[in-house]
């Protein structure tokens, strides 16, 4: 696996993520936009929503390896800060609406008119503004990672153990959501969006900008981890990784450090999460399965952990290939993902992006 | 000077004067009663202790001596099951957490050298350096020159300064050694506890090591656990034998190897 510190003297793969954003950004919005739809070039809007997901898991993905990459906390349950952020957004895009819902009602969605509810629950009171939805984007994933990794670092959780609480933790978020009474949609969760800000969800112009704030909120969370992992936070969260006795004799509080690098991977994590919604059209509770998130780790695992950029990789090769398979073979998807997991932990152990990387001794 | 500072000085003074603190007198660390039990399996037992300042004290003793459960209630690893243990000027050790302790100036070398393998040499001194170990000044925190410095001429000590870009799990064993002393001086501690340190080491890097913690003794207090009788003997300083978790003797390494009861523990010395 390659290191940190020598990851600091490679400029290159800033120079291509970057670079590949933006070309992204350009050929989307020129090839969809500009470029007839007749032309053998033009790019359809079906590819510039998925091209928007992938940037969605991409980000993910780089809020998966800043906390196991980085900081050796093998989370399995990063899939509930995405949902969570995802939820925020579901519910500004569902007060959207207003009554041009089908029951018509300006107060309250459709599903909460069809379980008869009189009035709006108190937390879903200013939802209706984006500013304060954009604050609860990041507030909820955010509150929650900081409550959770306050009791399970504190308390020295750590290894198996703690996988199997974050793997609790959105099972847990997933039966809450599931049902009625929690007034989230239950199970069809939240759908049938209309606009954002304004502007309709369904034209070209649309979905191209979802794409670019999707890879701008990608190019951004990339600039934030890499940062972070470049400073001597990041050189003590491995550290921490790599000898959490040792850290804690030179003095430094090692909950501290874990509790913070989750709450910003959770942050991250629920940005995507937000902006996956607007693009997919849906929130509901099979966010929160604990297959997604077990998943996540699988695509790092797979584009090499550690090191960021192999974490986008993993994500985009992964799900270049979920999208194949589910077409061609629907039933070998999840053999292909296992088979993927068990072919490049055996013969790629530092990721796919360890095979262009020289490792420095 | 303001004229207040005396006065902070002298109050200070004045409480370390506390009369449980009186049993110190010189020394920088007191150890009074110290039981520790596993299962029933009384590690150390009543153990007294007391290093003075500057001193450079070996402990000996054969395995499971509890020469390395000392330094686990010293640096607050293991909590004693009764005793006193004092610090210092008077500071008790079982009131404050492992961070506590080791910013107040206790620095440890675990038996098993334990680098941060996949940082630098260099990166691994800077993570150790006296500074804020706070999350926020971590994230913004930029070496000044005066902490460079004192980095560099910590490499030159441990003599590791050609190897200060190399992977710390890269070097050798003995280096790595080195490499964590260097670490505890960049913690600037008052005390330095050190287990083991020449053990693996080749004839060479063991004198190197001698000299080096040799140096150390005197700015700092150095308490050094090990089994190598003849490194003991090049140190030439105060030793104290240490057997089920009692002092069986001390004093120098002469009078200790010649006290029958030490012989009768440590045949083969
Ligand atoms: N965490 C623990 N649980 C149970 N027993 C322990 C524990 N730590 C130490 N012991 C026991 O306490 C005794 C003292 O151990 P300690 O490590 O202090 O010995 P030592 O003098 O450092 O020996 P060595 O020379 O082998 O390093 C040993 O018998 C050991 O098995
Ligand atoms: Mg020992």
């Amino acid at each position: 696996m390659p290191r940190p510190s020598f990851i600091s003297r490679l400029e290159r793969p800033d120079r291509v993520v970057y670079g590949a954003l933006i070309v992204i950004a350009g050929m989307a919005a020129l090839l969809n936009l500009v470029v007839p739809e007749g032309s053998a070039f033009h790019m359809s809007t079906f590819t510039v929503t998925l091209l928007g997901k992938y940037a969605c898991f991409a980000m993910l993905a780089l809020s998966v390896d800043l906390v196991w990459g980085y900081c050796g906390i093998l989370t399995l349950g990063h899939g509930a800060f995405f949902a969570l952020g995802g939820y925020a957004m579901g519910m500004h895009l569902m007060r959207q609406i207003g009554e041009r819902g089908v029951y018509g009602n300006p107060e309250l969605p459709d599903f909460m008119v069809f379980l008869d509810w009189q009035e709006l629950p108190w937390y879903w009171w200013g939802f209706s503004s984006f500013p304060f939805a954009m604050a609860m984007v990041l507030v909820v994933p955010g509150l929650l990672a900081f409550v959770f990794g306050w009791f399970a670092f504190r308390s020295r959780v750590n290894g198996v153990y703690l996988s199997i609480i974050t793997q609790a933790m959105t099972y847990a978020l997933l039966l809450a959501f599931f049902r009625n009474e929690m007034g989230f949609g239950g199970n069809n969760g939240l759908t049938d969006f209309k606009d954002l800000l304004g502007f309709s969800l369904q034209t070209d112009g649309m979905r191209v900008v979802l794409l670019v704030t999707s890879l701008l909120a990608l190019g951004g969370a990339y600039a934030i981890c890499r940062a972070v992992t470049r400073s001597r936070f990041g050189r003590v969260v491995v550290a921490i990784r790599d000898a959490e006795n040792r850290s804690r004799f030179l003095g430094y509080r090692v909950e501290h450090f874990k509790v913070w690098a989750f709450v910003l991977s959770a942050l991250i994590a629920g940005v995507a999460g937000a902006l996956y919604v607007p693009q997919v059209g849906i929130i509901n509770p099979g966010e929160f399965a604990p297959l997604n998130s077990i998943e996540l780790v699988v695509w790092v695992a797979i584009g090499g952990r550690g090191t960021l950029y192999g974490a986008m990789a993993g994500a985009l090769l992964v799900n270049f290939s979920k999208t194949y398979f589910t077409g061609a073979l629907p039933d070998a998807w999840l053999f292909v993902l296992g088979g993927l997991f068990i072919l490049g932990t055996l013969f790629l152990p530092r990721g796919v992006v360890g095979v262009f990387t020289k490792e420095k001794e | 000077m303001t004229p207040a500072a005396p006065a902070i000085e002298s109050r200070a003074t004045a409480s370390d004067q506390n009369a449980s603190h009186d049993v110190l007198k010189g020394a920088i660390i007191y150890l009074e009663g110290i039981t520790v039990s596993f299962d029933g399996f009384r590690a150390l037992d009543e153990l007294d202790l007391r290093i003075e300042r500057g001193e450079l004290r070996c402990i000996i003793g054969p395995n499971g001596a509890g020469k390395s459960t000392m330094m686990d209630v010293i640096t607050g690893k293991t909590r004693p099951d009764s005793g006193l243990a004092l610090f210092d000027r008077g500071t008790d050790l079982f009131s404050m957490s492992e961070p506590e302790i080791a910013m107040a100036g206790i620095g440890r070398k675990f038996q098993k050298p334990s680098v941060f393998e996949n940082l630098s040499v260099a990166e691994n001194l800077e993570l150790a350096m006296r500074a804020n170990r706070g999350v926020w000044s971590n994230l913004f925190a930029k070496m000044s020159k005066e902490q460079s410095d004192h980095r560099d001429s910590v490499l030159e000590t441990i003599g590791l300064t050609a190897a200060r870009a190399m992977r710390a799990g890269a070097i050798s064993h003995g280096q790595k050694q080195w490499l964590e002393i260097g670490m505890l001086l960049m913690q600037e501690p008052k005390v330095l506890l050190v287990d083991e340190p020449v053990a693996g080491m080749t004839h060479q890097e063991t004198e190197r090591t001698a000299e080096l913690l040799t140096s150390l003794a005197g700015d700092h207090t150095v308490v050094v656990v090990e089994h190598d009788m003849e490194f003991v003997r090049s140190l030439a300083r105060r030793v104290t034998v240490l057997h089920e978790g009692r002092v069986l003797a001390e004093g120098n390494m002469d009078f200790v190897q010649n006290d029958p009861r030490v012989v009768e523990v440590y045949l083969g010395v």
